[in-house]
């Protein structure tokens, strides 16, 4: 039974933003499936028949909804969140100042490596930032470097030292 | 990392089935059975592989449009108490350590901060500021203007 316990604790700090929705998106079932999947899910054979229990719902009905909500994208993903560095490869987040004449161009070739996973543009002298996931870590520094060589300018590279928090829960 | 494990990764990295036994139906993709599974699944959890199995909400569906990226110059020897309170606050999503590239840049902590929009953003940002008092030696918000690429991250060596 140890693999089939859930925490349950409700944040009552979390962000409300249950004005914001239209009913018709997510209604009070919606809701508290949202709210209670995304503290974590069971590991048992019937894992769905067990957190339905909880929501008041039958094991179908959960799994339908589940089915809907990520149908029309209103969840971006239900499943096991996978933690990067620590399946052996590298990650790390890197910025560039890119002068905005050339910007369009080394977006194509900084994009054009496999190993850019995101990449965003923000309104700051560093304008281009973009997450390297490699392999292994030691990978990360040679694209560093290909990227530098390709694109001619510097690549600051700002790999996590410390993680205080991932995760959000938005109480919906 | 075990072939097996690696397998379950490659497996589940889109997501876990929505089957009655959603192990199972992993079980056979992999060639293995439930319990063996459910063994791994529950290692890689306590080994902190796994993050944790659950649902992500589109943010932007759901309503948080604004979503900036809050960077602060915070003294190296306070990171750490910084870090933890900023991290526990509930509108912050990730809180990083990273380096510093002075003089360009000269930001330490990173904390991404979602709100309705960017006021939104802007007001919790002050919160944050607040809450750090003297240890904010500075701070800005990035928002980004572009999305140039999202592939998302895939299994290292994995299939692409």
């Amino acid at each position: 039974m140890r693999y089939c316990s859930v925490a349950s604790a409700s944040s009552s700090a979390a962000q409300n933003i249950s004005d914001l929705l239209p009913d018709l998106l997510l209604d009070a079932i919606d809701r508290a499936i949202i709210n209670q999947l995304q503290k974590g899910f069971p590991i048992c054979e019937r894992p769905y028949q067990e957190a339905a229990q909880s929501l008041g719902i039958s094991e179908t009905e959960l799994i339908q909804r589940l089915q809907a909500m990520l149908d029309d994208k209103r969840l971006s993903r239900f499943g096991p969140l996978y933690h990067a560095e620590r399946m052996g490869g590298g990650l790390s987040l890197c910025a560039m100042a890119v002068p905005a004449e050339d910007f369009d161009e080394v977006a194509v070739q900084v994009n054009r490596f496999p190993e850019v996973a995101h990449n965003y543009a923000r309104d700051h002298d560093l304008n281009m930032w973009f997450v390297l996931a490699t392999e292994t870590p030691q990978r990360i520094d040679e694209v560093l470097k290909e990227i530098q060589a390709r694109t001619g300018y510097p690549v600051y590279n700002m790999p996590k030292k410390q993680e205080f928090f991932v995760g959000l829960h938005f109480e919906v | 990392m075990e072939t097996l494990d690696r397998a379950i990764i490659e497996a589940t990295q889109a997501g876990l089935p929505l089957t009655p036994r959603p192990y199972a139906t992993v079980a056979e993709q992999v060639g293995s059975d439930e319990a063996t599974v459910m063994a791994r699944m529950q290692a890689m959890q306590e080994s902190g592989i796994i993050r944790r199995i659950g649902a992500v909400p589109n943010h932007y569906v759901l309503g948080f449009r604004g979503n900036g990226m809050s960077v602060w110059e915070v003294p190296e020897d306070r990171i750490q108490a910084c870090g933890e309170r900023v991290g526990a606050l509930d509108f912050v999503s990730h809180a990083y350590h990273r380096p510093k590239h002075p003089p360009l840049w000269n930001y330490n902590l990173f904390a991404m901060v979602h709100g309705r929009d960017r006021e939104e953003v802007m007001q919790k940002v002050e919160k944050i500021a607040t809450l750090l008092g003297d240890d904010d030696l500075g701070h800005e918000v990035l928002f980004s203007s572009r999305i140039l690429k999202k592939t998302g991250l895939r299994l290292p060596g994995g299939k692409p």
